[in-house]
Formats: C-alpha cells, sequence, structure tokens
C-alpha cells in the first residue's frame, strides 16, 4: 500500500518555494553553497542550485557529501556504501546549505555537521529539506522545509526523482514486513 | 552492499563483488589522506592490537596509520619484547588482548592459518597480515588496487609476477585477487621457485623471463627472501640478478607503458635496478600509499561486517 504524498507539480513548487527561501535568508554575497548529501540529497541540491542561478542571476555552486564515517550509529548499520564527497572549493567563511530528501532521526545531519567540519569552517550552515517525517532524536531542524508528513513508524518514505525514476513524486508506502 | 564479512583471513575465500567493495571503499578512503584533516571518527572508541609475531615495518606502519586515521587506539604488541618469547601460546596471547576488549587482531605470522585459527575462537574481527608463505591479502588488494587505478581496469590485463613465488605470500593473494578479478597472470622465475603446480591456480608459469616480460601491462616484481630459502633454490645472488633482474638491458622487451610495482623491500641490483625502480613507470610508491587507503577501507568494512567465517 502506498499514497502520494507530493506530485511532479507540487514536488516542483516546494523546491521552487524552498529556493526562493534560500535567497531571502541568505544575501548574494553570503556565496552560497548547496551540497547535497550522498544518496538523497544530491540531485535536489543540484535541483535548488539551478534555481538559485535564476534568483541571482549567477552561477550556484553545489557539492556532494558522503557522510558514512561520520555517523555514530555505524555499529548498528553494518556495513554502509561509500559515495563520493565533493565540495566546490574551500567552504571556509561560506554559507552552507545542506540538502537532504528525508528528515527523520536528525543522525545524518548531525554527522553531516561534524564531516563539514573536517573541511573548513563555514559563516553558517542550514538545512533544507524535501520532507520532515518527525521522529527527532537529536535537537535538530530544517531551516527550510519541503512538506511535513506524519507516517506511521512501519511506514518509509519514498522520494523519486526522474533522475533514477519514471516522475518526480514523493511516495509513503507500507514497508514490507 | 557485498560485504558482510567480519574478518580478513585471505583472498582465497573473497569474491569479486566482494574485493570490488574493498577497492571502491578504499578509493573515498583515499581522498580523505589528500584532505587538510585526514582523520574520520569512523572507529572512534575501537582498540587495534597490532600483533606481529613475525618482524614487520611497513605493514606495520601503515595498519597503525590506517587504524590511526580512522581514531581507533592502537596498541603495538611485537613479539621480541613479548609473552611469546616466554613460552606463552598464540591462543593464550589473544584471549589476554581480548581481556583487554581489543576489537581487532591485526595478526603477523610465520605459520600459514595462524589467522584462521584464531578466527575459530576469538570475539574480535580478525586482519591477516602476512601468515607463512599462504597469503597476505591486504597487499594483493593494495595491488589490485594500483592496477586498476593507473590501468582503469584489471580484467583483460598481461600481469606477470617475477620472481620467488614459491615462498611469497604476496604472490599466492596477487594470484587470487588477479584471477577473480579477471586478469592474465603469468608467473616467472626460476624454475626451483615457479613450479608447474602453480598452473592449477589458472596461472601460465615460464621459466623464460622474455617470454615472460614482452605482452606484459603489469610486471609485480617480487623479493628474493633470503632469510626463507635454503642455499639450494638458485646458485647464486648474481646469478638470479643476471638471469632474471629487470635491469636496463632488458628495456627493450618491456612494454612502454608496463607498470613497474615492487611490494618492497627491493634489493636494488638484485631483482630489479634503479632505472626502472625509479623509472616513470614505476608505482612503486603509489603502492604504499594505497596501501594506506585499502588497510582504512579493510577496517572500516569489517567493522560492519556481521557474518561469521565458516571455519575450516
Amino acid at each position: 500500500m502506498s499514497h502520494v504524498l507530493l506530485d511532479a507539480a507540487s514536488l516542483g513548487r516546494a523546491l521552487t518555494r524552498m529556493a526562493h527561501q534560500i535567497a531571502e535568508r541568505n544575501g548574494d554575497e553570503d556565496g552560497v553553497i548547496v551540497v547535497g548529501v550522498q544518496a538523497g540529497g544530491i540531485h535536489l541540491a543540484r535541483r535548488l542550485a539551478l534555481i538559485l542561478r535564476e534568483i541571482w542571476q549567477r552561477d550556484v555552486p553545489h557539492g556532494t557529501l558522503d557522510v558514512s564515517m561520520h555517523r555514530d550509529d555505524l555499529d548498528a548499520r553494518g556495513t554502509l556504501v561509500m559515495r563520493s564527497t565533493h565540495l566546490p572549493g574551500d567552504i571556509t567563511g561560506r554559507a552552507i546549505v545542506l540538502v537532504d530528501d528525508v528528515l527523520y532521526s536528525g543522525r545524518t545531519a548531525r554527522a553531516a555537521l561534524d564531516a563539514l567540519n573536517d573541511f573548513g569552517r563555514p559563516r553558517r550552515i542550514q538545512l533544507a529539506v524535501l520532507v520532515d517525517r518527525g521522529g527527532r532524536e537529536l535537537p535538530i531542524a530544517a531551516d527550510f522545509l519541503g512538506v511535513k508528513a506524519s507516517p506511521r513508524a512501519n511506514q518509509r518514505i519514498d522520494v523519486r526523482l526522474t533522475e533514477h525514476s519514471q516522475r518526480d513524486e514523493v511516495l509513503v508506502e507500507d514497508a514490507m514486513s | 552492499m557485498p560485504w558482510n564479512r567480519r574478518h580478513l583471513l585471505d583472498l582465497q575465500s573473497l569474491t569479486a563483488e566482494e574485493i570490488s567493495a574493498v577497492l571502491d571503499t578504499a578509493a573515498h578512503f583515499k581522498t580523505v589522506g589528500e584532505r587538510s584533516i585526514k582523520k574520520v571518527p569512523a572507529l572512534r572508541g575501537k582498540t587495534v592490537v597490532n600483533l606481529f609475531v613475525e618482524p614487520s615495518t611497513r605493514t606495520r606502519i601503515s595498519f597503525e596509520l590506517a587504524a590511526l586515521r580512522l581514531s581507533a587506539d592502537v596498541i603495538q604488541f611485537s613479539a621480541d619484547a613479548s609473552s611469546l618469547k616466554k613460552g606463552e601460546s598464540l591462543k593464550d596471547t589473544v584471549r589476554n588482548l581480548e581481556a583487554l576488549n581489543a576489537d581487532f587482531i591485526i595478526l603477523r605470522h610465520s605459520a600459514s592459518g595462524a589467522p584462521h585459527f584464531l578466527a575459530r575462537f576469538a570475539q574480535a574481527h580478525i586482519i591477516n597480515a602476512g601468515d607463512g608463505a599462504h597469503e597476505h591479502p591486504t597487499q594483493g588488494l593494495l595491488d589490485v588496487f594500483t592496477i586498476r587505478q593507473e590501468k582503469g581496469r584489471v580484467a583483460g590485463l598481461n600481469v606477470t609476477i617475477l620472481g620467488d613465488i614459491l615462498y611469497s605470500r604476496v604472490a599466492r593473494s596477487n594470484i587470487w585477487a588477479l584471477r577473480k578479478l579477471g586478469a592474465r597472470v603469468t608467473l616467472c622465475g626460476p624454475p626451483t621457485l615457479v613450479p608447474r603446480v602453480f598452473e592449477k591456480l589458472g596461472c601460465r608459469v615460464t621459466w623464460d623471463l622474455e617470454s615472460a616480460i614482452r605482452d606484459a601491462d603489469v610486471i609485480n616484481l617480487l623479493r628474493i627472501q633470503h632469510e626463507r630459502q635454503r642455499k639450494t633454490m638458485f646458485p647464486s645472488i648474481s646469478e638470479y640478478a643476471g638471469l632474471f633482474g629487470l635491469n636496463h638491458s632488458r628495456r627493450h622487451l618491456v612494454k612502454p607503458d608496463a607498470l613497474i610495482m615492487h611490494p618492497g623491500p627491493i634489493n636494488r641490483g638484485v631483482e630489479i635496478d634503479n632505472s626502472f625502480a625509479d623509472g616513470s613507470q614505476s608505482v612503486i610508491l603509489d603502492q604504499v600509499a594505497n596501501g594506506l587507503a585499502v588497510r582504512m577501507a579493510v577496517l572500516f568494512l569489517i567493522n560492519g561486517g556481521r557474518q561469521e567465517e565458516i571455519a575450516a
């Protein structure tokens, strides 16, 4: 069983709205870098950077960040697939917008903060997520949010993007037991 | 993720997918070494014991640095200053280390199968850092990592391993990794050190240097291990150097883009001369650098592994 949380049109509107909020909270002079958390955040980060380019009329750098070396729950998760980290230049003094698809426990965001810390000292870090499904285990909140959801614990949020799937959509699915 | 092992005992039992998982993970750890902060917290709070019952410098240092860069605590335990000298068994030594909550034991031992023996009872993760003439799995992994990095692939390449095959754990681990990843492997050296029985591992065996290196995309030179050999294996070091040494007089036989590899320590003037050891085709120092990334990957992966090895 599954139902649609966001269809393609509402997902597009959510990203556009988030990009405008990012532009309101960060000046052109802040040197915003949009960083997608592997693996769910990387395409959303690139899309947000493209919308910000329209708003600011200049290129907005974007990168990717793998947090598996910085997780605090490695022992519980077993072996993780590692993916690439690529930051476009020095992050010190820049405004970083971290992007992920789903915010749940907050542990990925915490690991991402630690990982970024190894690369430099940004002026500030903000968090943008497409879906906040609640269930936080740490004092972490999104600065920019697409949609809130309240699925049951045994349901999962499936973010499908045209980079990998037929269409853009976000589904709430009953997990296979 | 095609990796679920708790130990790294040998390459013979790994699948091609598992070997590739280590290489892919190592590629990411290599970028960590290029950052200004070269340390990640993945093994924070874990204890790694370097249990080197047989002497080693470069492998021990490489494992130590790999563990430190993953934020683990590292204890050095060498045979010459240890209870093993006083007659304690390996099993008792390991039980004592586990009583101190060691999470990883990296074992170098002169007896083939020693790490497999430990894996049968130890709670800690066991990594084989070289057991007798059996295997040296992280060396095999770093060699294929280096080949893949330089050539872009391993499958279909002609790889020649030259020298003391019979006594070499490096050769055996290389053979397993290379064959599983689809390379063609040629072994060459004096007949006493390169017996035909290695053909059963899917290798070509030749005692003719020219035919061994003419088509080689990779030439991996092994050290003549004086300490393991009886004097009867070949008449003299200088005769070996004349017949099988890679020196400038053989430059015309070697493909201009062939990689020259050596696990170290090199005996200049015996298996290799300066023109090859220091030449543009040499990746000997890249092997050292890659070894660190590969060992970080191995520690990281087996930390997440759940599957118990089936004790042989």
